[in-house]
């Protein structure tokens, strides 16, 4: 469980993030909202790419805000970026175990631990790979694989279906619906496509300008008239 | 991947046993100065290729490493490898201790910090001199009319032998280094370069991982300014001019940062391609314009430098001549050749 307690971020003048106080409880929760509404700040925030100037953040008990941003994710917070970030120059096996190696976990179960998550995703490439003979999509799914190998927290999963074609959206959403049951993470997707959202995720929190404008059960929101007038748009 | 070990093997044979034999003195000496920057090259690859950090300041590393180990060589009667080792575990601390506060700093910022420690590194070394075998902790004996020689290893005390000595040290320093890219540090380093924030977001400590390629670029400079000291008998601070690590930047930007034989190709264009022009009659002013077009050639066509772009060149040369020879003679010995049996072009 994830405790955000009056959460505000500045840059320089704009507040990006304005007194925020949301929980997200458990399985998938989705967070939407028009461009600009500080949906990747508050995954930045989590990650510990950007400091907030005030507020509370405690994820399973722990403050957050006091760890360094590498340690958070050797503690278990995973991420994935707007631009896919599979490391080139790596392995499909590479990829996932270089994140492994870096947590708290021993080296006696690494090899299996990956090749674990390649299957989890359900990449059908030789873990020898390497990341440039990759398509999109399968490059996507390494980045998904990097978030659920070991033992995640929090794995933040930030557009990871934008640019790719139905199908491969389909796949992925499948992958996302599984990796709380598979990984006991708490996940939190940022995505635009509606129906990934409401395939994928119980619980939904809407921002708009830094705020909370609606939360709960994910078909709720949806329909919730606020919603509707400030992102989803009147039919 | 037998094979090419194979040809790795056989490459090291000839340049350990032929080149001594078949050479004269004057390009033995140039060839074990191609090993001392090879593995000079080697370690600004590390910084350049793997994290991404421009070093302009190589030449005052390796500048450190000769003094230290011109040093100890005249203070001690220590073994060889033993020097060796010291000069570049001082130079690792020297440039850690240079490399810590610059690795705040990224890109442009870096280079220009690097380039003005270089500078005020020659500037101490002007003023202290290289030591010659005089006493006190500088070890400069001013007023020495025929100051001795810096001792050579026991094994090698000749030219040749000294070459085959520096090709073995190159070689054990590339194995340092190839067994750092393939494990923890170098699956680390890619992440860094991929970029910062991906690297963090993994769980590596990015500061951590740069010093660990400082540390190791900085030891094998070291290393090989032990090495420089004994191949040049005496050194003097004109011989590391700040501006020769620009000239360095740009033969391992031209020879690939990338890889491990870029290190050896811009090795050769910075040491042997002088000496065979000096053989020559021509110029070595040359060079300087050729390696400005060289670099501009390089960034525009081949950003993983010659060490990548000559072998593909060549494979795509060889399949078009393949092409070319099955079209001419279509029924010939191989049998008819369509652009399958060609070998499909990956680029």
């Amino acid at each position: 469980m994830i405790e955000v307690t009056g959460l505000t971020v500045r840059f320089g003048g704009v507040t990006s993030i304005d007194d925020l106080s949301l929980v997200f409880e458990q399985g998938t929760c989705g967070l939407i909202g028009p461009n600009g509404a500080g949906k990747t700040t508050f995954l930045n925030v989590l990650s510990g790419f950007v400091r907030p100037a005030g507020g509370v953040v405690r994820a399973f008990g722990v403050d957050l805000l006091s760890m360094t941003h590498f340690r958070r994710a050797r503690w278990g917070v995973r991420r994935t970026f707007q631009t896919e970030q599979a490391i080139e120059e790596l392995s499909v096996f590479d990829n996932v175990a270089v994140v492994h190696e870096h947590s708290k976990l021993g080296s006696a179960t690494r090899k299996k631990d990956v090749l674990d998550a390649i299957s989890f995703v359900g990449l059908d490439v030789a873990p020898g790979a390497k990341i440039r003979t990759l398509g999109a999509g399968q490059r996507r799914l390494v980045e998904v694989a990097r978030a659920v190998v070991g033992r995640p927290r929090l794995v933040l999963l930030d557009e990871p279906a934008a640019g790719l074609p139905d199908e491969e959206t389909s796949h992925l959403g499948e992958v996302i619906r599984r990796l709380p049951e598979h990984t006991g993470a708490l996940t939190i997707l940022v995505d635009h496509d509606m129906s990934l959202v409401s395939a994928c995720c119980q619980t939904t929190a809407v921002l708009d300008f830094g705020k909370l404008i609606a939360s709960g059960p994910t078909a709720a929101v949806l329909r919730n008239d606020d919603v509707i007038r400030a992102y989803l748009g009147v039919a | 991947m037998r094979i090419r070990a194979a040809v790795i093997v056989a490459l090291l044979l000839f340049v350990l046993f032929g080149i001594p034999q078949l050479f004269s003195l004057y390009y033995v000496d140039s060839m074990t100065e191609v090993a001392v920057y090879s593995i000079v090259a080697l370690g600004l690859g590390v910084l350049v290729g793997r994290v991404g950090l421009v070093s302009l300041g190589q030449v005052a590393v390796l500048a450190i490493g000769a003094w230290a180990a011109a040093r100890l060589l005249f203070a001690t009667t220590q073994p060889y490898p033993v020097v060796l080792i010291e000069a570049g575990l001082i130079t690792m601390v020297a440039g850690m201790v240079i490399g810590l506060p610059a690795l705040r700093l990224r890109g442009l910022y870096l280079a220009l910090i690097t380039l003005m420690l270089a500078g005020a590194i020659t500037v101490v070394l002007d003023t202290i001199n290289f030591p010659n075998g005089g006493r006190g902790f500088l070890g400069y004996n001013g007023s020495a009319v025929t100051p001795p020689p810096i001792r050579l290893p026991s094994i090698a005390a000749n030219d040749k032998a000294y070459f085959q000595y520096s090709v073995v040290v190159a070689i054990v320093m590339f194995l340092l280094v190839f067994v750092h890219t393939r494990t923890r540090p170098g699956r680390a380093w890619a992440a860094i370069r991929q970029s910062e924030p991906t690297a963090l977001a993994t769980g590596i400590n990015v500061t951590l991982y740069k010093l660990w390629a400082l540390a190791l670029a900085s030891f094998i400079t070291g290393v090989a300014g032990g090495l420089l000291a004994g191949a040049s008998h005496y050194l003097y601070s004109i011989d590391f001019p700040a501006q020769n690590s620009i000239i360095l930047l740009a033969v391992v930007l031209m020879g690939g940062a990338y890889s491990m034989w870029g290190a050896v190709v811009a090795a050769l264009l910075y040491q042997f391609l002088p000496a065979l022009l000096q053989n020559w009659g021509v110029s070595a002013d040359w060079l300087t314009i050729l390696f400005g077009l060289g670099v501009v050639q390089v960034l525009t066509t081949a950003p993983a430098g010659l060490a990548d772009q000559v072998p593909r060149d060549l494979a795509r040369l060889g399949r078009l001549l393949r092409r070319r020879l099955a079209r001419a003679r279509p029924m010939g010995p191989m049998g008819p050749v369509g652009p399958a049996a060609a070998g499909g072009d990956p680029q």
